[in-house]
């Protein structure tokens, strides 16, 4: 029956399928989904207003001119970056454990990069020229052009390494080593440079003084490898509950190690920067001063950065007693170390930097509604988004939705499942 | 308790399939799919709202990059300005596309003990460039520093005095430095601003896509950006404009100082230049052996702004050697003939303390909330 049907109208079947089981799960599922359209809604609203009234309606000023949405767009890229720290250990070091997890990273490095596109977008005042990228592109010249080339490939490479095992499961076939592996090695490159391109962004600034050190890159790198493993012990615990997808415990140590070390090395980074900024004690040191003491009285990132820094702190010692190998309470060391250093590179990395401004003024940023509302819809966006992938990708994996099964008969246990065993 | 699986269970539970679709099923991803798109639509309201002389038209849309337009292009998209202008502000404007003159290159001298900082600069490159007015953008900031120092952070950017200058301090006006190695240019991911051989860096107002990386690049502060549609009032706009300068800005893209070239190509001085009352500001050819920036560079001790940033500005200033202590006595003098003229705020407009306050206002939510009602 199948063998006849041209590989294009098995494909199309294969995503119409994919579509039509990101509808289907029990009530909790339609919980979160909807959960997570509220806020999807809310944020496509307050960004309609933006597009009308323009970022006057976010905190941003010609002094702070970049806010919240960079912020948060810097954070993501360096979560994308971290599915190599899965990636890694299981096609360099031959880790067993992870071996079966590692697609999870990797779908999440395509939610993450959505977000992090949809970040940019959303901070361009004139959204409708976008194409005049691709007229005029400023390459090699402007690192902001290096970012689009090295975000967008690496959404490629992800797509194609997932997507391809995915449809090779589906299809019931061996996935042929050469259609991915090689792809996997130049991920791994591609990974690092996303990170470290975007760091350039920054500390290439000469009239930055905050952003304009060699250690950015580092540093970026650093606390995206605790940020995201921990973010992907979080998810995996709840795919490991809720979709019954098989992960072993010493995955999770694993996985603990890569963030206990890397959380080391940023800290101990960030401690050089202080060190450097504080003892030399130069003209430099304003806006590290302002982000940690306050300058002629403005603190307004004061609570943030101490904060970070004390979640970070409390995250290291739970990670490196053995309280962290109960499950439950690596959860909570992952959630506090997400918490600080979605600060520290938000609030803590790209706001100080504006202030003061280069001629001295000290103007304060924090973000409004509005654009907290988008922020938070482009966040639910990429949830949703994750949501759908692991939905469909688990039970492909596991081989029970492939091509020469109906729709039914592979969504009937769930059907089944969702309706009436849960009582 | 035992362990529910929400999605797929491991082990295959051979039930009954369910129906494709029953009527049930019908109704509620009917009512689903309902609700969803009023939801939808509820949350795309506000482009209700979008004003339509603000979208962007087709020719707009399609126009080319400054560099890659013929002749006929500039005149058409020139003729499509000149007639949204005339719809908004009821005055056809003298708009042209003017080219930089050979062998010119425009550089700046700022004479710091000449000047009393009247801020008469500010308001008249305002007055001049079309800038939005509420909130205000003003390309030139000036910092009353206090002696000893060139260190910008201990200057006042928000000195309210009644009478300027004040004996205890020294006035320096910053704007754009159009530097021979601009950073700003560097950064542009599309090329939307560039340096003219004149040494005047520019924007293209219709290349720009807002991203404001060129704003965080420049080390003088000297960027600006349309945080909101920029409002001018129809008596207070200046018709004489060009297309790299002055012409009315949209919103969400950059503007700054660009030498008011469409006077300086034309021979004529920067507004800034000619309302100094004190004769503080100096510009012209550095090409010309002759002219006063080329013998001001020669015979006085100049220095720029942050020169360890090597972005190289054209824009110098200079103490008068005379008058190590303090302000240049002949532009005291002035000041007391303004005082007496013009009363105690001369040139000090109301609110002249810098843009900052009306900018920050404008960018709360209920700025923009009242606005829409």
């Amino acid at each position: 029956m199948v063998g006849r049907e041209t590989g294009v109208k098995t494909y199309l079947t294969f995503l119409w399928r994919c579509f039509r089981l990101s509808f289907v799960g029990d009530y909790r599922y339609y919980a979160w989904m909807f959960f997570l359209t509220v806020f999807i809604l809310l944020g496509v609203n307050a960004y309609c207003k933006q597009l009308v009234q323009g970022l006057a309606t976010t905190g941003m000023t010609d002094q702070v001119s970049w806010g919240f949405f960079i912020a948060n767009f810097t954070f993501l890229v360096g979560m994308a970056a971290a599915a190599v720290m899965l990636v890694i250990p299981v096609y360099i070091f031959r880790n067993r454990e992870l071996h079966d997890l590692v697609i999870f990273g990797e779908l999440f490095a395509v939610a993450a990069i959505v977000m992090a596109m949809l970040f940019v977008t959303v901070d361009l005042g004139r959204p409708d020229r976008f194409h005049h990228l691709l007229l005029r592109f400023n390459f090699p010249v402007s690192m902001l052009t290096w970012d689009v080339l090295v975000l967008n490939g690496y959404l490629l490479l992800n797509l194609h390494i997932c997507g391809y095992l995915v449809y090779c499961a589906y299809r019931k076939r061996a996935p042929s080593r050469l259609f991915y592996i090689p792809f996997v090695f130049v991920a791994i490159f591609w990974a690092i440079s996303i990170h470290t391109v975007t760091a350039f962004l920054y500390s290439g600034l000469g009239g930055r003084p905050f952003w304009n050190s060699a250690v950015v890159a580092p540093r970026f790198l650093a606390s995206a490898f605790a940020a995201g493993p921990a973010f992907l012990i979080l998810t995996l615990s709840v795919v490991k509950r809720f979709a019954g997808l098989d992960v072993p415990d010493k995955a999770f140590l694993t996985l603990r190690s890569v963030v206990a070390v890397a959380l080391t090395i940023n800290m101990f980074l960030l401690g050089s920067e202080a060190f450097t900024e504080f003892y030399t004690d130069s003209a430099h040191v304003a806006s590290a001063r302002y982000l940690f003491l306050g300058l002629h009285g403005r603190s307004g990132l004061v609570p943030w950065i101490w904060t970070a820094i004390s979640l970070n702190t409390i995250a290291l010692v739970m990670l490196y007693t053995p309280l962290s190998r109960r499950i439950g309470a690596l959860q909570v060391a992952c959630a506090l170390l997400i918490a600080g250093i979605w600060i520290e590179k938000g609030m803590g990395m790209i706001v100080p930097a504006f202030v003061p401004t280069p001629l001295g003024e000290i103007v304060e940023y924090s973000p409004t509604l509005n654009e907290t509302l988008v922020t938070l819809g482009i966040w639910a966006g990429g949830l949703l988004l994750y949501t759908i992938l692991v939905r469909v990708t688990v039970p492909v994996l596991a081989g029970r939705l492939t091509y020469d099964q109906t729709f039914a008969a592979a969504t009937g246990e769930v059907t089944a499942v969702g309706d009436r065993s849960v009582k | 308790m035992k362990e529910v699986r929400i999605w797929d269970g491991p082990s295959a539970r051979s039930g009954p399939p369910e129906p494709e679709l029953t009527r049930r099923s019908f109704l509620r991803t009917g009512a689903a799919a309902v609700g969803g798109m009023a939801a939808l639509a509820a949350a795309l309201s506000p482009l209700r709202e979008l004003a339509l002389d603000q979208a962007p038209s087709m020719d707009q849309f399609l126009q080319k990059h400054y560099k890659e337009m013929t002749a006929a292009e500039m005149e058409a998209a020139l003729d499509r300005i000149r007639k949204k202008v005339e719809e908004r502000y009821d005055v056809r404007p003298h708009l042209r596309d003017i080219k930089p003159m050979e062998g010119v290159e425009f550089v700046y001298a700022l004479n710091l003990s000449r000047c009393i900082g009247c801020r008469k600069c500010v308001h008249a490159c305002v007055a001049e460039n079309n800038q939005s007015r509420s909130p205000e953008i003003q390309y030139i900031r000036v910092i009353e520093m206090p002696r000893g120092t060139l260190d910008v952070e201990k200057g006042d950017h928000h000195y309210d005095r009644p009478t300027v200058p004040d004996a205890a301090h020294f006035y320096m006006p910053v704007q754009c430095h159009q530097c021979a190695n601009p950073p700003c240019v560097k950064v542009c991911p599309v090329e939307a601003t560039w340096q003219e051989p004149d040494g005047v860096t520019v924007i293209d107002y219709d290349w720009c896509i807002g991203c404001r990386y060129c704003e965080a690049a420049c080390p003088y502060w000297a960027r600006r950006f349309n945080f909101a549609q920029p409002k001018l009032p129809k008596e207070q706009l200046n018709p004489n404009m060009s297309y790299l300068s002055n012409r009315p800005r949209e919103k969400g893209v950059m503007e700054k100082c660009h030498f008011c070239l469409h006077r300086t190509r034309e021979g004529r001085m920067p507004a800034c230049v000619e309302i100094c009352p004190t004769g503080a500001r100096k510009f012209g050819n550095v090409l010309d052996p002759k002219s006063e920036v080329s013998q001001i560079l020669k015979t006085k001790r100049v220095f720029v702004l942050k020169e360890e940033v090597g972005t190289l500005p054209r824009f110098f200033y200079y103490f008068d050697e005379r008058y190590p202590n303090s302000i240049d006595p002949e532009a005291l003098a002035i000041a007391q003939k303004l005082r007496e003229e013009e009363g105690d705020r001369y040139g000090q407009l109301p609110g002249a303390a810098g843009p900052d306050r009306a900018m920050i206002a404008a960018t709360q939510p209920q700025w923009w909330d009242g606005r829409q009602a």
